[in-house]
């Protein structure tokens, strides 16, 4: 950091010694000029920042700000969260839930199979889906949030590129057309889960990737890391009339997410974890959908994935999924 | 020493005011489109992310684009560094603190662009333990966070250190800043790789799951950022007393031409490697280049980038841009095409055609935009601002009384 000859030095002019010194030059002029410049910027951040106004009530709280992560509740502490979001979805949408907590059943390793003989594209699966993880279902474009895209291909090929999911037919299926929903995967090396920066998503034992809706940040990392496409944004604050929504929720699963985090397929939690199947595979017409127990050795799921012609979706990613799809005939 | 410090301090605030009408109007116009820039952001704090133009199929959008194009320009203040410490050119070393400067201001506004980009910045405090949980060493997104605080840190430092005893008119001890500069010069490095790695290892997504990513990172970081510096001290030059030679503004030339020649190398190899094996990775480069099945919304930008690339590369292989005014042309158009093939012609196509081969166009919306230039314009209004502080301690017209000119 030496100085350079052709840098003229300053005039040798008297530099203040004191506070005081250092503001008495500062004539009276400056002095009010960088006044009412500062008052007159404060005055333009205030009038920027107006849109804050309109800020619902309850949605910035302070024991939100201090919630912790899942993983380091006490079951108290749970306990006042889950009924603060039974009131939350009381005062904002007016139905009293039931919001659970339900945790993974020992020995029990997911797995999701589907029949791609059988499956004949009329996304029953995913409206159930819609309707069971309360969903906002107002707009055209609210489909894009169902966790099950259903892609019609070409007979003939299996690639993607070419596949639709904006068919609208009066009859499904159609000729020369085959169909295969993509949900989450629930992969065993999963890159979301990988991705996220601050542990909001993870797998839990039973193989169920879930996401903690109030410990995400918004990042959407997960969300390039899905080789899938399984995971979706709440760009916007979710808008169920009162009677579309559905009371029985889960932390983990389908109660109604806040705006701005992400969420997913969960195989139904809130269902599965107490014995009973999917929506996705409760309403499908043609039985195209196998759900089940992997460590069960008798379980239908692992009859079919000894016995059938199974295919794994981008098996080349490695992600290893608990999702299967296989052929009938 | 405290109170040392704090007349430094208030010195240093009233010299923030004190200035030409230039520098008034120039600070104002900046400082107006921060505050527009501040109204569109409280608008999306309300609203939700859906004031934006993404979609769950492209979801990141003109805010990740800048972050990326931006942490370039920050790592490429070790371009004026690596020189001035290890090369000893004592030219640079008039000008190197400028360079640190400006990384300063740029990490600010790439923080400022992820912080855009959540969708619950209110939950901000997650990533910081430990109160919040960093998935450390696991999410790629965590080390980016560890490396640009980091090399904030490591700037600020710097500057600061330097600054004040520049201004004290004491010598720097070594020990409390060498060792940092050296460090700084392998983290500059870190944080564009590590930036490159966010996208590299991502293996759903072909178009970014490429081991070159990261080397034209460094590539176009180590051209656009000295093509702004050069703007940058022909700025001080004429505006200030203090004098910038030409030696600086050549030795970057010849760093850019270099960089610029091994960016355009890499471009090609990616291309040679995309598009004549054309397998069926090359669909989101054909997206990108050509357009989709009538969906082409980026490749007026791109070629618009190609463009400026070439004829930037031409001005800076000849002769002509020992003119400093074909020099200045060059550096625009290097900057301004690597913004748009390293921004938006990197993030976008990563997410067309989504995984399950969607093609869902992105286009940011006018507020988006408006969060763009606040962002821009508050980057500009830092920087104006280090400089006037800067440049009086170093031309030594700001400094403690009692210590003579010259050092």
């Amino acid at each position: 950091m030496t100085q350079d000859n052709n840098n003229h030095p300053t005039p040798p002019a008297q530099q203040p010694r004191t506070i005081k010194e250092a503001l008495n030059p500062v004539s009276r002029r400056t002095f009010l000029k960088g006044t009412a410049a500062s008052l007159l910027g404060m005055t333009g951040v205030v009038a920027a920042l107006e849109p804050l106004l309109k800020l619902e009530r309850g949605e910035l709280t302070i024991d939100g700000l201090l919630q912790k992560h899942y993983h380091r509740l006490t079951p108290e502490a749970m306990e006042r969260i889950l009924r603060s979001l039974e009131e939350k979805c009381k005062e904002q949408y007016g139905v009293m839930p039931n919001i659970a907590d339900i945790k993974p059943m020992e020995g029990v390793g997911f797995a999701y199979a589907l029949n791609l003989s059988r499956c004949v594209g009329c996304r029953k699966c995913a409206h159930a889906c819609m309707a069971e993880n309360n969903q906002s279902r107002e707009s055209a474009t609210d489909i894009e949030m169902s966790y099950i895209r259903v892609l019609e291909l070409d007979q003939g090929s299996i690639n993607m590129e070419s596949s639709n999911q904006y068919y609208h037919p009066d009859e499904v299926p159609r000729k020369g057309k085959y169909y295969m929903p993509v949900q989450c995967h629930q992969c065993r090396h999963a890159p979301c889960t990988q991705a996220c920066p601050v542990k909001a998503t993870w797998q839990d034992p039973d193989g169920i990737i879930v996401v903690d809706y109030n410990w995400c940040i918004g990042c959407r990392y997960c969300m390039a890391a899905c080789p899938y496409d399984a995971r979706r944004f709440n760009f916007d604050k979710p808008k169920i009339p009162e009677k579309a929504i559905n009371p029985n929720q889960d932390y983990l699963s389908n109660r109604i997410r806040p705006k701005g985090v992400v969420e997913k397929c969960t195989f139904c939690l809130h269902r599965t974890r107490e014995g009973k199947y999917p929506a996705c595979l409760e309403v499908c017409p043609t039985g195209a959908r196998v759900f089940g127990n992997l460590l069960d050795p008798d379980s239908e799921i692992n009859y079919i994935l000894k016995n059938k012609r199974v295919y794994i979706l981008k098996e080349d990613v490695g992600t290893m999924p608990r999702f299967y799809y296989f052929f009938d005939k | 020493m405290l109170k040392d410090y704090t007349l430094f301090l208030v010195r240093v605030g009233l010299l923030s005011f004190q200035g030409s009408r230039k520098y008034y109007a120039w600070m104002i116009f900046l400082f107006v489109i921060c505050l527009i820039g501040l109204h569109a952001y409280s608008l999306q704090f309300v609203e939700g992310l859906s004031t934006t133009g993404m979609t769950n199929q492209v979801s990141w959008g003109v805010y990740i684009a800048n972050f990326t194009f931006l942490v370039g320009v920050a790592a490429a203040a070790v371009m004026l560094v690596i020189p001035a410490y290890i090369y000893k050119k004592d030219h640079m070393n008039k000008v190197v603190i400028f360079g640190e400067l400006m990384a300063i201001a740029v990490i600010i506004m790439c923080l400022l662009f992820v912080m855009v980009d959540l969708g619950r910045p209110d939950r901000f405090h997650h990533m910081l333990p430990p109160f919040g949980i960093l998935n450390w060493p696991l999410s790629i997104l965590s080390w980016d966070v560890i490396v640009l605080n980091g090399y904030l840190l490591l700037n600020l430092h710097i500057c600061g250190y330097l600054l004040y005893t520049k201004y004290l008119g004491r010598k720097p001890t070594k020990m409390f800043y060498i060792p940092f500069i050296f460090i700084a010069m392998a983290w500059a490095i870190s944080i564009h790789t590590v930036t490159a790695f966010l996208y590299v290892g991502l293996a759903g997504r072909p178009y970014w799951n490429n081991p070159i990513v990261a080397p034209r990172f460094l590539a176009s970081a180590f051209t656009a950022g000295p093509a702004l510096l050069i703007i940058t001290f022909q700025v001080i030059r004429k505006s200030t007393s203090y004098w910038i030679g030409n030696e600086p503004i050549f030795t970057l030339r010849m760093i850019m031409t270099v960089s610029m020649v091994i960016n355009v190398f890499l471009l090609g190899c990616e291309l040679f490697t995309e598009f004549y094996a054309a397998t069926a990775h090359v669909v989101a480069s054909r997206y990108l280049y050509f357009g989709l099945e009538g969906h082409n919304v980026l490749v007026p930008w791109i070629w618009t980038a190609i463009a400026l690339d070439f004829i930037g590369l031409g001005l800076l292989m000849t002769p002509l841009s020992r003119d400093i005014n074909w020099l200045n042309l060059a550096c625009i158009f290097c900057f301004i095409g690597i913004w748009i093939e390293k921004g938006m012609g990197l993030i976008i196509p990563g997410f067309v055609p989504s995984p399950l081969g969607q093609v869902v166009e992105y286009l940011p919306t006018i507020n988006e935009t408006l969060v763009c230039l606040g962002i821009w314009a508050f980057g500009a209004l830092l920087y104006s601002w280090m400089l006037k502080i800067a440049i009086p301690i170093m031309d030594g017209s700001l400094r403690r009384s009692g210590i003579s000119q010259v050092d």
